[in-house]
């Protein structure tokens, strides 16, 4: 058995400062992987680590590998925008997204790994009579929820955020908003480091650079898994692998509803605090906040099409730039740093799929396309309990792929009509 | 005598000359201290000079013209410029955060990840203070006065980088027929070349290459970078105009062909204390000596490990600056440079290196130490020698940027330790030092040959070949070195390599003890090469690190990705024009003049400006719509219906078309007839309705909502094309083709008959649900007889350039029936009271025609159409899904909040929500408030009451018929 992990600490730092940080542990193994493991989680991104963590944590189920093709973090989650929030509209999708945003809420310490979740509130705006019914509807569903909400008209929004352009000239001018003030951003690397460490120090194999490229299944039961190091065995695989899900999928003969789209980010150069809350409007496409290190970060929509290269077109970021500077003006003179983009996995009805399938012991967790990043402890938690008991958490009991057949959907596209 | 230019750096007037930089501008005033860095906040001058400048970045002016984080290397001075330095308090030269540098043992990479984390509520305290001590530059406060435009150019042939090679590729391809473009980052043509002393700068070759310049099938553009390589040749530059009217210009390129001449970056070399202000890269330094005449130092020591710095030395040499030492890690080198220097007398250290320097805001010594023969260990004492200046070169790096960004690959050369193109993956070539080929003579040589296939492939022709002998230096080998050993404990050095976010060898050292061992782990966990200058002079180093310390072959790391932009690309220029005025195209109706002088207020609707209401005199809102709804009912009411999407269909199978995509039967109507559909996803879900008409038997015309118009007219298309293709039917969209005049009321037959005097509008003739084209004063006007209000109505259809004139006529000979406008508000009321849908508001992606109480329109023969299949699904087929029914709160006068949620019982938070108000109105028919709602088995409960417990208190309503007026239509079918 691995052991213990030295906790983190001002004074572990400081007492590590004295040996000039020349004995700090490695944050997780490299372990070359076992020949069988009682549980094999395919996808190193949040969803899978949490997956993991939480397979140790709450089912003592320790001798599980998470593998990853690249390095772990590497896919969405080390390149998503990091809002979080759970103002959901229909009620399965808010208690699931509460869920994970209480656990969000303890996250750092239960880690002993900042992940800097920071709650500085998330703002939806409104710019048309169409928006503000919307947006309406979910303040009251949220409230009835116990969810934090509320809804500021025009002045409420400038005082909240002096900077954006509240102008009723504009184009499309601001009508109100919604705001949850527990919700926020957080670091989206530490957060797969984070939950790495913690699943490692129990026993957890992470296993990077390790691409699996079958999945072995006998009389309809899984066996196991191919991968670039080899063969290894499992009667419980859980996929987790975001934007290439339909390709492990095709694997197995199953066809989901899913789309693998581009989606594009970006952030300025860093300044000082000039935003302090994460601003969306889903009418004009202007998704922005500013991160610890100053930079403002920004999401694009997805691209129409389908593709497995992390990378849009252009004419995409352009209409949020436009979007930003149109919302805010000041920002005009600020330059785009970097740019970048990653493939998400997207349902028809915008909502996830956390479920069992036809092939006994295997598990699918996918289709969170632009909005996952917040999900990410809930899903890892639901998920565990999904593959250690072959059933699942009545949280994700409305998210199994039955529900294409049945029609039980969750659509928050119409409903909720905000992507991130 | 060069002009004088007057400037002021933090408030201190200076003076520069013209050509200069803020860089040049500054050191010739012997600033050396520009900057802090981001985290330790050590006073940091400039190490180059040019668009990799690390640390020399400035907030440039102020208020709303005010821009953060320029790179001084980059600026060209002009009179009156205002700078700032960044990232102090309260200055630069006495900066309180330095604090941090005493501290940096206790804030080693990472370390946030491991405080901060108590007590638990205090993150925000905390981060309240990292922040502000985070980002460097302040953004603007106000508006940004400049413009900025969007040119798109196509050409055969785009060079980019105005150097040698570029210059020289223009020049053989110049007398084709292709279309050139050359584009320049910088204002002057030359690259390298420019950082030669003069009298180098006399070769014939240069002189016939300065002379180029725009001409019929050649444009040169400087000041401009390409930052990104997209798909299919497609390349974005940034231009910067920095006129009054014009600040900077985005070119999208579409080039048949790219020639990439992007040049190189010098490197650095990593020691202790290599980041002191005085401590540049060889060849920029030179460039200041030379290009911008700067005596940049008095005493100068060259720490190398290739023959390239020796330029450097030279060049100061002859300007009488003492060469004091040339500390070179090399055994020695037989290059024809090296051996000038020698000659020359100048002091050679062989095999030796700098392991320290000292000098707060500039170095004063260094001190250099004996190597061993594998260059991993120091022998000897260390030699203290004093400076003031420090020239380093750690060799080249091609910028290799653009070429990867083509998604080109890459491949390594172990000898000069460099990532050189290997792989095209779109139609580029790349020539000169960004290839790895750094010799003059090589560069003609090699550009020579490239450009001759190039233009063989477009059967063009080539110039002449250079023919006169461009001299031949001969360069020996580097010798790569990326950690230069120390005297002192490694863990206590501070050997930058990523000099603005304060990285050191040690902490990626630390980060791969740490574990963090992918390439990108640790460029995410130190932050090395994520800071403004996007790592153009760090990147290689730390790789070259991470390889020395894990033992890793660099060429097996992998690099990171390079990203778009190459340089930084201000938002205002993304966005050109198409902000505030251009944000989105408004779209208006023939009537709009008319709506804004009867003083109407607008709603956008989609990209629509729409008619809302009409307030008159001193009318609030509520009084203008009731007059409106109650003077249509009583008299006539008149809408501007033209927004609504409209699209032709045509052909054979138009009818077979219709019965797929909507719900209802098509086939049997009649020519002359119009019937309402409702159109569903393939999940069964209403997405669209509106009345369709069939106006002879292959011709039909189709209303859609106006939010839907676009999407609906793309969906037909998408199944007309990929899953139809054997249906012989054509798609108009006549949206703004024809403009609708809806008259609605009691009279509207009686102002008919005067508008059109010569049409029987009897109910016989044309009842309810029907269509005539009836020509007036010349004009074929597309009449139907359709209602959205539950009065009798006819929408008339005319091509929009007749449409202000009749709805003027309207007016005139509506007079008597008290026609009045309503607008969008009013017409929600109307069809509210009558209980008709709007899509998008009754309808939220998760509402079928059942659900709709609409079993009526859903075909039961019909083979198949949209969404058939997933009505009959399990979910589908419940009895107790969400219904529209209607609602009326117990007290009439409540008007309920569209969006209120609904419950059967207050209780305790979280509650139980069985519906909610799509619609709610004040109805002055009615005489009280009225609302619709869909409600979880709504349609057995009419009767029932419900709550809508709202933030102040509770509304108690009951269920009703969503039908309010007139249920058995004899108002519409007068
Ligand atoms: C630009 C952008 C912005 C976004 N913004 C937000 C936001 O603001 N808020 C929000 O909540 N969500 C946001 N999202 C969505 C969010 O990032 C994702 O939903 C979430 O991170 C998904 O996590 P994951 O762990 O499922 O996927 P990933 O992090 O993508 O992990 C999947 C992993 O599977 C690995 N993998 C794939 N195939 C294989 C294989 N064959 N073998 C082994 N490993 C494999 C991949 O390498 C990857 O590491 C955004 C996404 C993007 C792209």
């Amino acid at each position: 058995m691995h052991k213990k992990p030295k906790k983190y600490s001002v004074f572990s730092l400081i007492r590590n400062a004295v040996s000039y940080h020349e004995n700090w542990q490695p944050v997780w193994r490299s372990p070359e992987p076992k020949k069988e493991y009682d549980a094999i989680i395919i996808g190193g991104g949040g969803h899978g680590l949490t997956t993991a963590y939480y397979l140790a944590k709450n089912h003592g189920l320790t001798n599980i590998a998470v593998i990853e093709k690249g390095w772990i973090g590497g896919g969405n989650t080390g390149r998503n925008t990091t809002i979080i929030r759970s103002n959901y509209l229909w009620d399965q999708s808010a208690a699931l997204y509460e869920h994970a945003l209480k656990l969000w809420e303890g996250m750092s310490q239960e880690l002993n790994y900042n992940v800097m979740f920071s709650q500085r509130g998330v703002m939806n705006v409104a710019h048309n009579l169409h928006d503000v019914r919307e947006l309406k509807r979910r303040w009251h569903a949220n409230r009835l929820n116990d969810i934090d909400c509320e809804w500021l008209n025009r002045e409420q929004v400038k005082e909240f955020c002096p900077i954006i352009n509240t102008s009723p000239n504009i184009r499309y001018p601001v009508m109100g908003a919604t705001l949850q003030r527990r919700a926020g951003t957080a670091r989206h690397d530490a957060v797969a480091w984070g939950y790495a460490r913690g699943a490692d120090a129990m026993g957890v194999d992470i296993i990077q650079n390790c691409e699996v490229t079958n999945i072995n299944v006998k009389n309809g039961q899984v066996t196991g898994i191919e991968s670039t190091k080899g063969s290894i065995n499992s009667k419980r695989v859980g996929v987790v692998t975001a934007g290439h899900t339909s390709v492990i999928a095709n694997m197995v003969g199953i066809r989901l509803p899913l789309e693998s789209r581009p989606l594009q980010a970006l952030v300025s150069e860093p300044v000082k605090p000039v935003i302090d809350t994460v601003v969306m409007s889903n009418t004009i496409h202007a998704y922005v906040s500013q991160s610890d290190k100053g930079e403002l970060v920004i999401g694009a929509g997805t691209d129409g099409y389908t593709s497995y290269s992390q990378r849009g077109g252009f004419n995409i970021v352009e209409d949020t730039i436009n979007a930003v500077v149109e919302l805010f003006p000041l920002f005009s003179r600020m330059k785009m740093l970097r740019h970048w983009g990653g493939i998400v996995d997207i349902c028809p009805d915008a909502s996830p799929i956390v479920s069992k399938t036809h092939i006994k012991g295997l598990y699918f967790n996918c289709g969170w396309g632009t909005g996952g990043f917040k999900a990410t402890p809930g899903s890892g938690w639901v998920f565990a309990h999904t593959i250690a008991n072959d059933e699942p958490h009545k949280l994700n009991a409305p998210f199994t792929i039955n529900r294409f057949s049945s029609g039980e959907l969750v659509d928050e596209h119409g409903a909720a009509a905000v992507a991130h | 005598m060069t002009k004088k230019i007057y400037f002021t750096f933090d408030g201190k007037k200076y003076s520069g000359i013209e050509g200069d930089t803020l860089a040049s501008a500054l050191i010739r005033n012997g600033v050396f201290v520009i900057g802090r860095s981001f985290k330790y906040h050590r006073p940091r001058g400039v190490i180059s000079a040019g668009c990799e400048e690390p640390n020399g970045i400035v907030q440039l002016e102020t208020g709303n013209i005010t821009e953060p984080n320029v790179r001084a290397t980059e600026i060209e001075l002009y009179e009156g410029l205002k700078a700032f330095s960044q990232n102090n308090w309260p200055n630069v030269n006495f900066d309180i955060g330095s604090i941090n540098d005493l501290l940096s043992r206790f804030i080693p990479a990472g370390f946030y990840y491991k405080t901060f984390m108590w007590p638990k509520k205090f993150w925000e305290k905390y981060e309240f203070f990292i922040r502000k001590a985070a980002g460097l530059g302040k953004s603007p406060t106000a508006d940004d006065p400049d413009k900025y435009e969007h040119f798109h150019y196509h050409c055969d042939l785009l060079i980019i980088g105005g150097g040698a090679s570029g210059l020289y590729a223009a020049k053989l391809a110049k007398n084709s027929n292709l279309k050139i473009l050359l584009i320049e980052q910088n204002s002057q043509l030359g690259g390298e070349h420019l950082s030669k002393q003069n009298s180098d700068k006399d070769s014939p070759l240069f002189k016939k290459l300065e002379k180029l310049n725009n001409s019929s099938n050649l444009k040169i553009l400087k000041n401009t970078t390409v930052f990104a390589y997209m798909h299919s040749n497609y390349l974005l530059a940034s231009q910067k105009i920095n006129k009054k009217n014009l600040r900077q210009v985005i070119w999208k390129i579409r080039a048949k062909k790219v020639v990439l001449a992007t040049g190189s970056i010098e490197r650095f070399l990593t020691f202790n204390n290599n980041d002191r202000p005085g401590i540049i890269l060889a060849n920029s330094a030179r460039k200041y000596i030379n290009y911008y005449s700067n005596k940049i130092g008095k005493e100068i020591v060259i720490f190398t490990n290739n023959d390239s710095a020796y330029k450097t030395a030279l060049d100061f040499h002859l300007k009488n600056v003492i060469v004091k030492a040339i500390v070179d890690v090399r055994k020695g080198s037989d290059g024809d440079l090296v051996k000038k220097a020698k000659e020359l007398g100048i002091k050679i250290f062989f095999n030796s290196a700098i392991i320290n320097t000292e000098g707060r805001k500039r170095i004063n010594k260094v001190f250099i130490s004996k190597l061993d023969g594998n260059f991993k260990k120091l022998i000897g004492n260390p030699e203290k020698i004093l400076c003031d200046l420090l020239c380093v070169s750690g060799g080249w790096t091609p910028n290799v940027n653009l070429f990867s960004q083509s998604r080109g690959k890459l491949v390594y050369r172990e000898s000069d330790a460099t990532f050189i193109p290997n792989k095209s993956f779109q139609e580029e070539i790349s020539i000169g030092s960004c290839n790895g080929t750094f010799n003059l003579d090589e560069i003609l040589e090699e550009t020579y040959d490239k450009m001759k296939k190039l233009l063989d492939g477009f059967g063009e022709k080539i110039d002449e070949k250079y023919k006169e002998n461009t001299e031949k230096i001969f360069q020996d080998k580097m010798q790569h070195i990326w950690i230069v050993p120390t005297n002192k404990n490694f863990s206590k050095t501070k050997m930058f390599v990523d000099f603005q976010n304060d990285v050191t060898a040690k902490d990626i050292k630390l980060a791969l003890q740490e574990g963090y061992k992918s390439i990108e782990h640790i460029k995410r966990y130190t932050t090395t090469g994520m800071a403004t200058d996007q790592g153009k002079i760090s990147n290689i180093n730390a790789q070259g690190i991470i390889s020395d310390l894990s033992g890793v072959p660099i060429n097996e790391l992998g690099t990171t990705t390079f990203r778009l932009p190459y340089t930084p690309v201000s938002f205002g220029a993304m966005a050109g024009r198409n902000i505030k005025e251009f944000f989105d195209v408004e779209r208006t109706t023939p009537m709009h003049q008319w709506h804004i002088n009867h003083g109407a207020k607008f709603e956008d609707v989609g990209q629509w400006k729409r008619a809302w209401y009409y307030p008159k005199d001193n009318e609030d809102m509520s009084q203008a719509v009731n007059r409106e709804v109650a003077a249509t009912r009583r008299g006539i009411g008149i809408l501007d219906a033209s927004t609504l999407g409209k699209i032709d269909i045509k052909g054979k199978d138009s009818s077979e078309f219709l019965n797929r995509v909507y719900t209802n039967s098509w086939s049997k109507l009649a020519v002359e007839k119009c019937r309402y559909g409702l159109m569903l996803g393939d999940d069964g879900m209403v997405i669209d309705d509106g009345v369709t008409t069939r106006i002879s038997e292959n011709h039909y015309i189709m209303t859609t909502t106006t939010g839907g118009a676009a999407s609906v007219m793309s969906k037909l298309e998408d199944w007309l094309q990929t899953e139809w293709p054997d249906l012989k039917v054509y798609l108009t969209s006549v949206t703004e083709q024809f403009a609708t005049i809806s008259l609605n009321g009691p009279f509207a037959n009686d102002l008919m008959k005067k508008l059109y005097p010569n049409f029987d509008f009897s109910k016989e003739n044309f009842p309810h649900m029907s269509f005539k084209a009836v020509e007036s004063d010349g004009i074929v006007c597309r009449i139907m007889r359709i209602s959205f209000t539950g009065e009798m109505c006819y929408e008339i259809n005319v091509p929009s350039s007749y449409a202000k004139d009749l709805w003027e006529k309207c007016f005139k000979l509506g007079k008597e029936y008290n026609i009045t406008p309503y607008g969008t508000e009013a017409m929600h009321v109307l069809r509210a009271e009558k209980g008709f849908i709007i899509v998008g508001q009754e309808t939220d992606g998760s509402v079928t025609p059942i659900d709709l109480d609409m079993n009526w329109i859903v075909s039961k023969n019909k083979y198949d159409f949209i969404g058939k299949r997933a009505l009959s699904r399990s979910d589908t087929i419940k009895e107790d899904r969400k219904q529209l029914v209607g609602i009326l709160t117990k007290d009439p006068n409540e008007i309920l909040e569209e969006g209120a949620q609904l419950v059967e019982s207050i209780s305790a938070l979280p509650m139980t929500m069985v519906g909610h108000i799509t619609s709610s109105y004040y109805s002055p028919n009615l005489g009280r408030s009225i609302a619709l709602a869909l409600v979880r088995g709504g349609l057995k409960k009419k009767g029932g009451k419900l709550f809508a417990p709202m933030p102040k208190k509770t509304i108690e309503v009951k269920i009703t018929d969503p039908v309010f007026i007139d249920p058995s239509n004899n108002r519409l079918t007068a």
